[in-house]
């Protein structure tokens, strides 16, 4: 039985076409097409309803020690307000799921994690939880929403004074007043996304989440803002080269392949010892664009120009931004080189691809 | 939902006109719209023989790929080559856009006209 975000009846309102994603019912573009919302964010603006993210607290005086156990990233350095990545890995250094934890304070934190793994993630936490520490999943209390793109901040700004605003990429402001016009509400604003553009992520009280919306695509109007589906969201994610779990990882890739931050000396984590002991990678990420004519997706095999078959594809896409096929991948390490060609097999065709150097596509901040 | 009267329809959602001996074929509204932002069409050759049921070739969107299904056999006289470097004139037109064309025609799928085509979309959407 799937889920339904707050949004659900306005996604239908607006013509959005309805599909199943990580358990919930979601839009997957509106009357307005994948192309044309992935480029507003780029050029202008877009809004995506993220609600079916989770969301996991861990409050009390031992939260430092059980954050620290069970994901990879070092939470000391943090102060209140910043961000992190990371990832939970299994006892074989396995990727369990990633997500972004936030220091709400020294003894609050808070991860935001996928929305196809929130049954898995919060499984794995309570298994390890030990000592004072009060654990809940918020996954239901909370509405979030992605706004994304350059008219971003001019658009927040007209429900919030500036000051409001996180200045830094990766950092957060809590309780933050937004002026919806005929009322206030406080959300937290976070200088996050899943676009590889400017932007923020905003969670609100889950009963908030409609007026929010409605608020921010009124106040956006004027700078071109308009709503987004998944369809952009895979396609803007692939163009910045961003992994998504369950395609670039899952339980059998460890940090090291997928080319994710992951520090082995330092703290003890779930994982670490394994990864220690697993040394260098064998096969690793690639990002590849095509030079043959059709469109590389996911699970189509890779082979040498000589016909050897090394790796696999495990996202791919036509990228409306840069005008061109991206794809990602593993092949083994010895094989890797930038400028390299490959050929992907596409139902029983040979796609041409050239290994380049990822981002495909990078903001300069 | 735009299904012209003249053209006859397969229930896989492609269109034919018949020029004479010449089948013209093409993807309904209905496909486009379903299909979303095409990036990328498989054109098969002129010359290359069709069958009614099997695939022609297949269109890309950005999220899938879809077969075309041919509704006829026989042999393609023509390919709209244009389509290569435009292959969203299929969305935009998609009853300007034909893909191929097939002469002489050999057998024919059972077609749909324009009143049974819209009820059977109504029916799947």
């Amino acid at each position: 039985m799937e889920k339904k975000t707050p949004l659900y009846q306005t996604h239908i309102d607006m013509g959005g076409k309805i599909v199943e994603f990580g358990g919930f019912l979601m839009p997957v573009q509106y009357p307005t097409g994948v192309i044309a919302e992935h480029m507003a964010v780029r050029e202008k603006a877009g809004l995506f309803d993220v609600s079916h993210m989770g969301e996991l607290r861990l409050k009390g005086p031992d939260a430092v020690a059980n954050v620290q156990k069970i994901i990879t990233a070092d939470i000391s350095g943090m102060k209140d307000g910043d961000i992190k990545y990371s990832m939970f890995c299994n006892e074989a250094g396995g990727i369990i799921d990633d997500f972004i934890v936030y220091r709400c304070a020294a003894d609050d934190y808070w991860l935001v994690v996928n929305a196809g793994n929130r049954e898995k993630d919060a499984a794995w936490v309570e298994s390890h939880l030990s000592g004072d520490v009060d654990y809940r999943d918020e996954g239901n209390d909370w509405g979030q929403l992605a706004l994304q793109g350059p008219k971003s901040q001019e658009i927040m700004k007209k429900l919030c004074d500036e000051q409001y605003l996180p200045a830094k990429y990766y950092t957060f402001i809590d309780n933050v007043p937004l002026n919806l016009g005929d009322h206030t509400i406080h959300a937290l604003v976070s200088q996050t996304g899943y676009t590889g553009e400017f932007g923020y992520e905003i969670y609100c009280k889950a009963e908030d989440t409609v007026d929010l919306w409605k608020a921010l695509l009124k106040a956006g109007e004027e700078f071109g803002l308009i709503p987004c589906g998944l369809g952009a969201r895979d396609t803007l994610r692939l163009e910045a080269s961003m992994p998504l779990y369950g395609h670039e990882m899952n339980d059998e890739i460890t940090p090291k392949m997928a080319g994710l931050p992951c520090k082995l000396t330092g703290k003890d984590f779930i994982g670490r010892d394994a990864l220690v002991a697993l040394g260098a990678p064998k096969m690793k990420r690639i990002g590849m664009k095509v030079v043959g004519r059709g469109i590389v997706r996911e699970h189509c095999d890779l082979y040498t120009m000589e016909g050897e078959k090394i790796g696999w594809a495990s996202s791919g896409t036509f990228a409306p931004f840069i005008g061109c096929g991206v794809a990602m991948g593993y092949i083994p390490v010895e094989d890797i080189e930038i400028g390299k060609h490959l050929n992907a097999d596409v139902r029983g065709r040979m796609v041409e691809l050239e290994i380049v150097p990822m981002p495909f596509y990078k903001l300069d901040r | 939902m735009n299904i012209p009267a003249e053209l006859k329809y397969s229930k896989s959602h492609e269109w034919v006109k018949m020029d004479g001996d010449v089948a013209v074929i093409g993807i309904s509204d209905f496909a486009q719209d379903a299909l979303g932002d095409v990036v990328f069409i498989n054109l098969p050759a002129e010359g290359d023989e069709v069958t009614a049921g099997e695939a022609l070739g297949d269109v890309e969107s950005v999220k899938a790929v879809s077969d075309v299904i041919c509704p006829v056999s026989g042999t393609i006289c023509e390919v709209n080559e244009a389509l290569a470097d435009a292959p969203e004139t299929l969305n935009s037109d998609p009853y300007g856009a034909w893909i191929i064309k097939v002469s002489p025609v050999t057998d024919t799928e059972e077609l749909l006209d324009a009143a049974a085509y819209e009820a059977h979309c109504a029916q799947e959407g």
